[in-house]
């Protein structure tokens, strides 16, 4: 199995093999050429999009689409943006990220605690819970959400920040990236060395052990903010009351509202800007954390 | 998925377990691990496992006029499995899972296929420019389509209409469920993308060395040697695409609001337990919804995964 070698697959070993295959494989044009239609297909719609947004909304309608119209109204699209409804853009954005970084934190702690035991600590029942802990990725989501909501009207937790938080902690898929790559990046013998020095199995975790599976922890991480950040289902059930809307829920509602042709027509190019803004982050941190993400799936993909 | 406790089990076995190890050492050990766990447990079964139990609970009663709520047994299933709607809806998602899961994953093995290959420039940019639809809400996505597709500034109608003739009608009862398609694929081939070009990357390259050096082209080496090779990658990414292909909700929801006439409240299993629930008020029928949707996914994902095995044992 080449899981043993997680974080060498994406680091270390490329760059031998590009340059032994640089040797001969020639760059092809043809090849090149394909790929770049590809490319078109993939961002062209976000193009339209950034162009979309510089304009007013009569020019939506009277502009060809992938170009600039005469007038850059981006400006103007901003201010709707942040300022409409007493500016509960910046509120979405807000709980947008309080959501999403509260949950992408809890659930790689979780998963980096459980994991770690999962692959380095001998004790009883341990490969059974993990069976079951893996059982759950076939479990759909969505299918919870309904009676997850029941309970928690039950508790009065609907309709609070908590209500989307807690569902979003557990990952299953998260504990079992962390087992996967626990069991490469931390040396037994290290571990055994430490024992034998007399730090209790908590130090040692803290001390020892968390430093090693840091880039574990990011990776978990990162795929736990994106799946929060883009989720709609569970706080479109729980949510009512509009200040506590993430942006994606927000921005569905605006959408709806100028389809519904309630009020002005300026929602349109609004909802467009909007929907820009609300991306560009997780777009860059995709750019920054490049490494991270392609060693998660490195992980997830290689070993099953 | 069962086969990653039976290696664990083999790598346990190879570790030494007679090392030195006093009895209370292993007693602290054994300590720390389910200490460990716990917080993680606590969570999954609060989240997970009670959600799932009252579910399934739910599922057996209903609300009556007199009396409140009443054990009515199978029943709620019984109209489930009768109930033209869901089935419809089912039956729309199977659709979906045999036009669209081939063409985005046949797509994605492809793209990666040609950038392992090493024959392409700009690999880098290639590379991130097909995964950065993966960064976008699956509802901004479906907005942005949404406008694209649309006949007032959506770009298509505004080329049609610079030809002299009319662009087909993405939103229609015709079409609609090919628009989704393509929503989809857009959003996740970088995504399956990248989970095979990590695992070609892990193929040890000593093996189509020496079938280049027989003589064997790139095609032949990417039929006979690397998509063998990334089998589990494959099965991981089908099984990942046949879950979420039955979860479809965001994407027909966002564009009920531009199309209501074509998206009715059962356009996927998902988006009807939903109305049901929501609007219909019936909690303990879509609860039946929601379970039966989650035995088909298990159905499915049970099937696709003795397919492979016999694929390979075959093989």
């Amino acid at each position: 199995m080449t899981t043993t070698k997680v974080p060498s697959t994406t680091e270390a070993r490329p760059v031998a093999r590009r340059r032994r295959r640089g040797a001969q494989a020639k760059p092809s044009w043809i090849l090149t050429i394909g790929l770049l239609a590809a490319v078109a297909y993939f961002l062209l719609p976000l193009w339209w999009l950034v162009v979309a947004s510089t304009k007013s909304n009569a020019d939506l309608f009277s502009s060809f689409g992938l170009w600039f119209a005469d007038e850059v109204n981006i400006g103007d699209n901003l201010r709707d943006v942040f300022t409409r409804q007493g500016g509960i853009y910046l509120t979405w954005a807000r709980n947008t990220i309080l959501y999403a970084g509260t949950a992408a934190i809890g659930a790689a702690a979780l998963a980096t605690a459980a994991g770690y035991a999962f692959a380095k600590l001998r004790f009883r029942g341990s490969n059974a819970l993990f069976a079951f802990v893996l059982g759950a990725i076939m479990i759909p989501l969505t299918a919870l959400a309904i009676p997850t909501y029941l309970l928690f009207a039950k508790v009065g937790l609907t309709d609070t920040p908590w209500a989307v938080i807690l569902p979003s902690l557990v990952s299953p898929f998260g504990v079992y990236l962390m087992r996967v790559y626990a069991e490469s990046a931390v040396p037994d013998t290290l571990l055994e060395a430490a024992r034998v020095d007399g730090a209790g199995e908590f130090r040692i975790f803290v001390q020892i052990v968390l430093r090693l599976l840091a880039p574990g922890f990011i990776t978990v991480l990162l795929f736990a903010l994106v799946a929060t950040w883009n989720n709609y289902f569970l706080p479109l059930i729980m949510l009512n009351s509009p200040e506590w809307y993430p942006l994606t829920v927000g921005l569905a509602q605006w959408q709806a509202t100028s389809q519904a042709g309630a009020g002005s027509q300026a929602l349109f190019s609004m909802v467009i800007t909007g929907s820009l803004v609300s991306i560009i982050p997780l777009v860059v941190a995709f750019l920054f954390l490049q490494r991270y993400w392609q060693s998660g799936l490195t992980t997830g993909g290689v070993k099953q | 998925m069962a086969s990653t406790t039976t290696t664990t089990e083999v790598q346990r076995g190879e570790t030494p377990t007679g090392r030195a190890h006093g009895a209370g050492l292993q007693y602290r050990e054994a300590r720390a691990g389910y200490l460990f766990v716990l917080p993680f447990l606590v969570v999954f079964v609060a989240m997970l496992v009670v959600p799932l139990v009252y579910s399934g609970y739910l599922s057996f009663f209903r609300v009556q006029l007199i009396g409140g709520n009443a054990f009515v047994g199978f029943d709620n299933y019984v109209r489930a499995v009768q109930d033209n709607t869901f089935i419809a809806g089912v039956l729309r998602m199977v659709q979906f899972l045999v036009i669209q899961v081939p063409i985005m994953l046949g797509f994605a093995l492809l793209f990666a296929l040609v950038l392992d290959s090493g024959r392409l420039r700009l690999k880098r940019f290639v590379r991130l420019s097909i995964f950065v639809p993966y960064a976008v809400p699956g509802v901004i996505a479906a907005l942005m389509w949404g406008y694209l597709y649309g006949r007032n500034f959506g770009p298509f109608a505004q080329f049609a209409r610079d030809l002299g003739t009319t662009a087909p009608n993405f939103l229609s009862r015709d079409l609609m469920l090919y628009s989704i398609m393509n929503i989809v694929t857009w959003s996740f081939v970088g995504y399956n993308m990248i989970i095979m070009f990590a695992a070609l990357r892990a193929i040890p390259s000593e093996v189509y060395e020496a079938a280049r050096v027989d003589g064997a082209g790139e095609i032949r080496v990417a039929w006979s040697i690397k998509i063998p090779a990334i089998r589990p990658a494959l099965l991981l990414t089908t099984i990942f695409s046949v879950i979420g292909t039955f979860q479809l909700f965001n994407e027909p929801s966002i564009l009920a609001t531009i199309a209501p006439n074509v998206i009715g409240i059962g356009y996927t299993p998902n988006l009807y337990a939903y109305n049901i629930a929501f609007i219909g008020r019936e909690v303990n029928y879509a609860a039946a919804l929601a379970f039966l949707l989650g035995f088909v996914i298990m159905i499915v994902s049970y099937v696709v995964q003795l397919g492979a095995l016999r694929k390979e044992r075959a093989s």
